[in-house]
């Protein structure tokens, strides 16, 4: 038997910056992993440092985040491999460009300014590579990309210096609540605490049931694509006003394409099998604006497993069934880059028992 | 080529022919895709159009191709020759690119009859220009009677070097060197499974005979070799090695490595086949039952790519998918599927029985697989070295897909087809996880790249 003062299910990003800001405060926290550290969402996802486009509930976490990211070696002691090109959304017609100019509006109305309306001109300038008949974007000009693996092993080289113990290969099998102590039973042996956070990604429903709380997880596998190494052609991150999209050129050349497409899922076996006509449509989407890259090599597919929630909005919150439960989970395929600041929620949420952010639209009473 | 086959079979090699000629014959409607233009595999290529004098330099065992060429040309099916095969997933559907256009066709039965390849085995200078497979200069032999004219140094461990070295010299090549890195425990060890070996003695004596044949003609084999390694500045042009105490160097510009072959597994992998470590033949193999039936419904597998065992195994084995595959269409019962099986059974246990012979006197030492000196390249595509590899096992990264997503070794355009089985080999000698049990890079198609035009013509006429 182990015990500490918070037992953290999910050794991936949220789990990591969780045990970090608590580590920092001087908590002590065991990670349950069942896997290898960010064996799923967390080590496998595109990497985009997105403020653009956000639900408006997501802005101010995503907004704080982008702030900590930009200081990340402060934090972590390692840049995350991180660029800062910005991210656009292209407009490829005067629909679309109405479509991005309320968008901006919209933001605007709430108090940031992050979201800016660009024309052709400067979308040039920018994208000197796009196709040439596009009428504008909307940029957000700090945005940009890291490396997931790099910054989940940062976070959880920098939590483990603090003090914070990592457990891979250590499924949770059993949650008991009993005179406020949690206890996880896994292959492993047990391990106590009087907290506990879900932090378990696709597999979070499972947890939350075990707490007693509802929370309807789907597990999904958005399918990403890698090219071989080009000249570099691009710097800014590409989406697209109407079309499913997100493409960049990373650090060493290679060009990267997701567009929110899923792959088949064999959720019991964690395997999946790509779905080339769903990857077809994402080849003439790059190509509609790119068409330079017809004879560009794809290297490499593959499909992460990711918590995807009905409304697309994660879950960030106290349990409603038992006290001392916690949840940070149901990123929907967009945590990465609230990863920062959720810890600092979390660690806000759990030591001080309430956050300067707010965060009623993700309660898990919801559903 | 149709959209949909009984049988899709992969490899025109002995077990892929094989089993195409058998199955067709009880009526399946087969397909056949091979990525070359004429049918042989490595073994048997260029059959039908090697000139009769190349034949006899190749001998008696190339020459038996001919009977199971001719009879996979007199079956009916449909032979799809210069067939890249870029996908293979659970569901047996198959993505092949042919004239450069992409497609995907989908069976009820699937056979991966795909051979195998050599190993990798990385050492100090071995990615120099130069430096090339034995197998690639037993193919330039077999289909072109391209020889090297400059003289060759042969050096690894392993029967196919010994033959390649007694072809060249049929061929009148200059054999530089012929270099054995089989450690001389390695007879020892062998020692015990040479009474089944002698139940197939014309191996043996073939082999007996290949190496007085060499010594009659005043090549020299240097055994008991360590510490290979070829130096160079743009390419290879020389290579020193560690014989009976002395350490010797050789000028060269070709040299020609073999250590054994290994499963051809990318796209049973990229399917998700399940794989066991195999202790003897140190390498991965599928898991199979007895008519070679993978862990994926429908997927069979036969020939070198089940675990390495030969020409003739493999034309045995893909017989015996075949007729399992038969059954399993319901073209056959079980009764006359184990009858059919019978002889091909017998003859393949016969086969099998130099095998475990042979892989303990080629058993490749730890030292070669696992201890690369930290400068050595092990993931060619991505110049990833051995010490970056132990940097991140140090790091605790544990196992090759943690390493792999680490340093990027793997990633590249080979998939990690050069690098996957050092690398756990590596990280188990660096304290991670046992090779058995660390694994392999976990297959991620496309199993050879396919261009985003190629991509984006697939299912072209469908509404977005």
């Amino acid at each position: 038997m182990k015990s500490a003062d918070v037992l953290i299910i999910g050794g991936g990003l949220m789990g990591f910056s969780t045990a970090l800001q608590l580590a920092m405060r001087g908590t002590r926290c065991i990670v349950l992993e069942k896997d290898s550290p960010g064996r799923h969402a967390s080590g496998v996802n595109a990497g985009g440092l997105r403020q653009l486009n956000r639900h408006p509930a997501e802005i101010p976490l995503s907004v704080a985040a982008a702030e900590m990211w930009h200081n990340i070696a402060g934090l972590v002691d390692s840049d995350c491999d991180t660029r800062f090109p910005g991210q656009i959304r292209v407009a490829e017609n005067s629909a679309d460009m109405l479509i991005l100019e309320d968008r901006a509006a919209m933001v605007r109305a709430l108090g940031f300014e992050h979201e800016e309306v660009i024309g052709a001109e400067e979308l040039y300038r920018l994208v000197p590579a796009l196709i040439p008949h596009c009428k504008g974007g909307l940029i957000s000009r700090n945005d940009g990309y890291g490396r997931p693996f790099h910054a989940l092993n940062a976070f959880r080289r920098k939590a483990c210096s603090l003090g914070a113990e990592f457990r891979p290969s250590t499924r949770v099998d059993e949650l008991e609540y009993n005179a406020g102590e949690w206890s996880a039973s896994t292959p492993n042996g047990e391990f106590r605490a009087p907290l506990l956070v879900n932090c378990a990604g696709a597999w979070a429903g499972r947890i939350a049931a075990a707490i007693g709380d509802t929370a309807p997880v789907k597990p999904a596998a958005p399918m990403l694509m890698i090219t071989e190494r080009l000249p570099r052609f691009m710097e800014p991150v590409i989406g697209a006003a109407s079309r499913k999209l997100s493409f960049k050129q990373m650090q060493n050349g290679t060009v990267l394409i997701g567009g929110a497409h899923m792959a088949e899922l064999d959720f019991v076996h964690q395997t999946t099998d790509m779905n080339w006509a769903k990857l077809a449509v994402s080849a003439r989407t790059v190509m509609a604006l790119f068409p330079q890259l017809e004879n560009v090599r794809v290297v490499r597919t593959w499909a992460g497993i990711e918590a995807f929630m009905p409304d697309g909005l994660p879950v960030i919150d106290t349990s409603n069934a038992l006290p001392n439960a916690y949840h940070a989970f149901g990123f929907s395929a967009h945590g990465f880059q609230l990863s920062p600041v959720i810890g600092k929620i979390m660690s806000q949420l759990i030591l001080d028992g309430q956050t300067e952010f707010s965060i009623e639209s993700f309660n898990i009473e919801r559903f | 080529m149709k959209g949909h086959y009984q049988l899709v079979i992969i490899g025109a090699g002995p077990a892929g022919m094989s089993a195409a000629a058998l199955a067709a014959d009880h009526g399946v409607d087969v397909a056949l895709l091979d990525e070359q233009a004429a049918p042989g595999g490595q073994i048997y290529r260029a059959m039908e159009s090697v000139p009769d004098q190349r034949a006899d330099l190749l001998g008696d065992e190339y020459k038996h191709g001919r009977k199971i060429v001719s009879a996979f040309r007199d079956s009916k099916l449909d032979y799809l020759t210069n067939s890249q095969v870029w996908s293979l997933n659970s569901k047996r559907e198959i993505g092949l690119l042919q004239e450069g256009k992409a497609h995907i066709i989908s069976a009820d039965q699937v056979l991966l009859a795909n051979g195998a390849m050599e190993r990798p085995v990385p050492f100090p200078g071995w990615t120099l220009p130069g430096v090339m497979n034995a197998g690639a200069g037993q193919i330039l032999l077999k289909s072109h009677g391209i020889v090297p004219d400059d003289g060759v140094v042969l050096a690894g461990s392993g029967p196919l070097l010994l033959l390649l070295a007694w072809q060249y010299m049929h061929a009148g090549v200059k054999i530089k060197a012929l270099i054995d890195l089989t450690p001389t425990r390695n007879h020892l060890r062998a020692l015990p499974r040479l009474p089944r070996a002698i139940l197939a003695g014309h191996y043996l004596i073939k082999g007996l005979v290949y190496k007085k044949d060499l010594k009659q003609a005043g090549i020299s084999t240097l055994h008991n070799v360590s510490d290979l390694r070829v130096d160079g500045d743009e390419c290879l042009a020389s290579v020193s090695f560690r014989h009976k105490g002395r350490q010797r160097i050789i000028e060269t510009d070709l040299l020609l490595i073999h250590f054994g072959l290994i499963p051809s597994a990318h796209l049973s992998r990229a399917a998700g086949c399940q794989y066991d470590w195999h202790r003897s033949q140190q390498c991965w193999r599928p898991q199979l039952d007895d008519w070679g039936r993978s862990s994926i419904d429908g997927i069979l597998i036969a020939g070198d790519g089940a675990g390495i065992g030969g020409a003739r195994t493999a034309e045995h084995a893909g017989r015996l998918a075949a007729l399992q595959a038969t059954h399993a269409l319901g073209l056959i019962g079980q009764d006359e599927r184990d009858r059919l099986a019978r002889d091909d059974r017998k003859w393949m246990r016969e086969e099998l029985h130099i095998r475990p012979f042979l892989e303990s006197f080629f058993h490749i030492p730890r030292k070669l697989l696992g201890v690369p000196d930290d400068d050595t390249i092990v993931c060619r595509c991505e110049e990833v070295t051995a010490g970056d590899i132990r940097k991140a096992v140090a790091d605790g990264h544990s196992d090759s897909n943690q390493v792999k997503f680490l340093t990027r070794c793997g990633m590249g355009p080979c998939q990690g087809r050069q690098c996957a089985e050092a690398v756990a080999h590596i990280v188990a000698a660096a304290g991670g996880e046992k090779v058995a049990k660390g694994g392999h890079y976990r297959g991620r198609p496309p199993v050879t790249p396919l261009t985003l035009g190629q991509l984006a013509g697939l299912y072209s006429g469908e509404k977005e």
